[in-house]
């Protein structure tokens, strides 16, 4: 308890410091939160209630019909379907290539340029990103001359040139090589630091009683750094699930790439309602992250 | 066995250099293909991958030159001093192929035939047609012309990405040749820059954005983390831990009540609105982390200053803030990353006045017509955030571990 009673102040000054901050948190994060909440049981125009998108004969959940359509719709279920896909692989693929790269980069004499490289599109858009990848993606049909460096080198190795982004599943794939491409950089210098934070004298004692790298990576590094690497994969799923840019400037979403954020982007002025409801889903999906992170701090507190 | 330890260790070393090369090539390549085709003419974009830049290009007539011409006056053209093709005074005497052919057919000043070797066609049409290539290819020895092809390397994309020019041939060009339709929208000289279609435009308007925005949330957070650091209040901990929780909140939540709220008290596509928008959303976060460097400062500094009689408002600006420059620069460094690549905020809150992102979108040409825009546009989004990043990576580095690294 670092603050307690180092020096007496009256009851108003504290929040005299916090409230300006927290005015903002509640009419920015708080108040549209609850608002969003509400809208998403309300028609697209706001003002009747959601079972007024209801037509008769046709199945509806009543006030709830928004969320039907969030979780019935066809295109729904793909971007609900998608984003599971991209949490299943793109977590652990970020995550794998970050502690590859960290731990590999650690054993050379230019780690501080693999670090650069690797670490680079964090400076970049995904809107930028998006644009880079579509030269490796391009797709010229034929065997003529193709402006996609992967479609060079499959046409180059005499295959035929493949569609990346508009066949089903693969196009699923390329874009989250673009996901990994961006963010296994973030992933890498945290992990990376935490590496660097082992206690030596730990890992030297395993070396000298004869334990091979790989046990030593294994079974001292990855147990100790194992809270960082929770904390690297909670942030990944929260950047996952809000996943939206790459999918807007790629495919737009169709193709069968549809993910969450974007059918919310597409149905914001159309439809607020099922906009909102989709919001909604994606707020719920991440209240697990979200009690972990504050036992998490609880935790740490304690530990003061 | 001495002398082949050090070769020893090198093999030993090998495979794990290879994967690490491997590596950063892999992920140098996608930024690097973009890089070399932003300097591409439209047609070569279009048409041909970026690593064909790096093939050599065989150069018109030389083939031919070679074949007929090369065997006397030599591979540059300057073996025979009475003609040599390697000056332009000598070349320029031949504008057009069918000149050059009549020449070839008189005798020479000696009086002997113009030996030819091997022979032309005897057929003046095919003699011609390969005539052309070899004239051209004179042209390119002697420097006086030769064909005169677009440079294959130009800025070009760039400057049509900065004035958003969307016609069919390029700025430049059309400005020099006077098209009509662009001088319809633009005015060919610098101001163009400012063109509300084009990346100059927007350039302004995110250095706009980002800077206001990087600096608002950290002064509110400063001043809310030094309450939670150095401060007792009732339910601090309660609230500190609600904080934690906001910081993932989705911005998604706010997209629609807030632009509702913004319409309504006219902060609708302002600086102002998304100032405040990106401010708060950068706020909990910015509150977090500032709170924990304030709180690992060593008690005992803030003791003395209060006991010398110092009130907080004093403690914060002469102890807290100077203190917390370090945590502060890279919680603006981080901030203006984000905000600098932000889209969708931008596109929603500030649609009369695109951002870089957002205007790079609105340059995609839907047939795909525009790719060679594109990578200009990209890069002219880039430069600013690489500069900070590489310059300041390690301010960066220490923005992102300090959330999430213990201690």
């Amino acid at each position: 308890m670092a603050a307690s009673k180092i020096m007496k102040q009256g009851p108003v000054v504290p929040w005299l410091y916090v409230l300006p901050a927290f005015i903002l948190i509640l009419i920015f994060v708080v108040y549209p939160t609850v608002n969003t909440i509400y809208l998403s049981f309300m028609d697209k125009t706001g003002e009747l209630p959601a079972s007024a998108n209801c037509v008769a004969g046709e199945p509806c959940w009543g006030i709830f019909e928004n969320y039907r359509y969030a979780l019935t719709n066809s295109e729904m279920t793909t971007a609900l379907k998608n984003n599971a896909l991209w949490l299943l692989l793109m977590v652990p693929a970020t995550l794998g290539f970050g502690l590859l790269i960290a731990v590999l980069a650690d054993r050379v004499r230019y780690e501080s340029l693999v670090k650069a490289v690797i670490f680079m599109p964090m400076a970049i858009s995904f809107i930028g990103a998006g644009v880079i990848w579509q030269f490796m993606y391009a797709f010229i049909s034929g065997s003529g001359s193709q402006i996609g460096v992967l479609n060079g080198i499959m046409v180059g190795l005499g295959f035929d040139p493949v569609p990346w982004l508009s066949t089903a599943v693969i196009n699923n794939l390329a874009l989250m090589m673009v996901g990994v491409w961006l963010w296994a950089g973030f992933c890498m210098v945290i992990l990376s630091a935490a590496l660097k934070g082992l206690p030596s004298e730990v890992i030297e004692a395993a070396r000298v009683d004869g334990a091979s790298e790989w046990n030593i990576f294994w079974k001292i590094m990855i147990p100790m750094i194992l809270p960082t690497i929770t904390v690297v994969a909670t942030t990944m799923v929260i950047i996952i699930l809000k996943i939206f840019d790459i999918v807007f400037v790629m495919t737009g979403g169709n193709f069968g790439t549809e993910v969450i954020a974007n059918r919310m982007f597409k149905l914001i002025v159309t439809d607020t309602g099922r906009s909102m409801a989709i919001a909604v889903i994606l707020l719920f999906l991440t209240i697990p992250i979200m009690i972990i992170n504050v036992r998490r701090f609880r935790a740490q507190e304690e530990m003061r | 066995m001495k002398p082949f330890s050090g070769l020893n260790r090198f093999l030993r070393r090998l495979p794990l250099n290879l994967i690490v090369i491997f590596l950063i090539v892999i992920w140098f390549i996608p930024t690097f293909g973009v890089f070399v085709s932003s300097f591409r003419s439209r047609e070569a974009v279009r048409t041909s991958g970026w690593w064909t830049v790096f093939q050599k290009q065989p150069v018109v007539g030389e083939a031919e030159y070679n074949e007929y011409c090369a065997s006397c006056h030599g591979a540059d053209g300057s073996e025979i001093p009475e003609a040599d093709l390697s000056d332009p005074v000598v070349v320029e005497n031949y504008p057009r192929s069918n000149r050059l052919l009549a020449y070839l057919k008189k005798p020479l000043q000696n009086g002997e035939p113009h030996v030819q070797d091997p022979s032309l066609p005897e057929n003046p049409n095919e003699a011609l047609e390969l005539l052309a290539p070899i004239l051209d290819y004179m042209g390119t020895l002697s420097g006086s012309g030769g064909s005169q092809e677009v440079a294959a390397l130009s800025l070009r994309n760039y400057a049509d990405a900065l004035v958003g020019y969307k016609g069919t041939q390029d700025y430049l060009t059309d400005c020099e040749e006077g098209v009509e339709s662009t001088l319809a929208k633009f005015d060919c000289n610098l101001s163009d820059i400012i063109k509300p279609e084009g990346m100059g435009r927007a350039f302004i308007n995110t250095l706009i954005v980002t800077i206001v925005a990087s600096v608002l949330p950290i002064l509110f957070a400063a001043f809310a983390a030094y309450a939670f650091a150095w401060m007792d209040f009732p339910g601090r901990m309660w609230i500190f831990a609600l904080l934690v929780g906001l910081q993932i909140i989705p911005l998604q939540m706010a997209l629609i009540p807030i632009s509702q709220l913004y319409t309504r008290v006219g902060l609708a596509n302002t600086f102002w609105g998304i100032w405040i928008f990106h401010t708060a959303f950068g706020l909990p976060y910015a509150i977090y982390l500032m709170r924990n460097f304030l709180g690992s400062l060593p008690r005992e500094i803030f003791e003395s200053v209060y006991i010398d009689g110092a009130s907080h408002w004093t403690a914060f600006w002469k102890l807290a803030m100077p203190l917390s420059i370090p945590a502060i620069a890279s919680l603006a460094i981080f901030q203006f990353i984000w905000i600098w690549n932000d889209f969708l905020v931008a596109k929603i809150f500030l649609t009369g006045k695109p951002v870089l992102t957002v205007q790079i979108t609105n340059l995609i040409d839907p047939r795909g017509g525009n790719w060679h825009i594109m990578t200009g546009a990209a890069f002219l989004s880039f430069i600013v955030p690489m500069i900070v990043f590489f310059g300041l990576q390690r301010f960066f580095v220490r923005g992102l571990t300090a959330g999430s690294v213990k201690g």
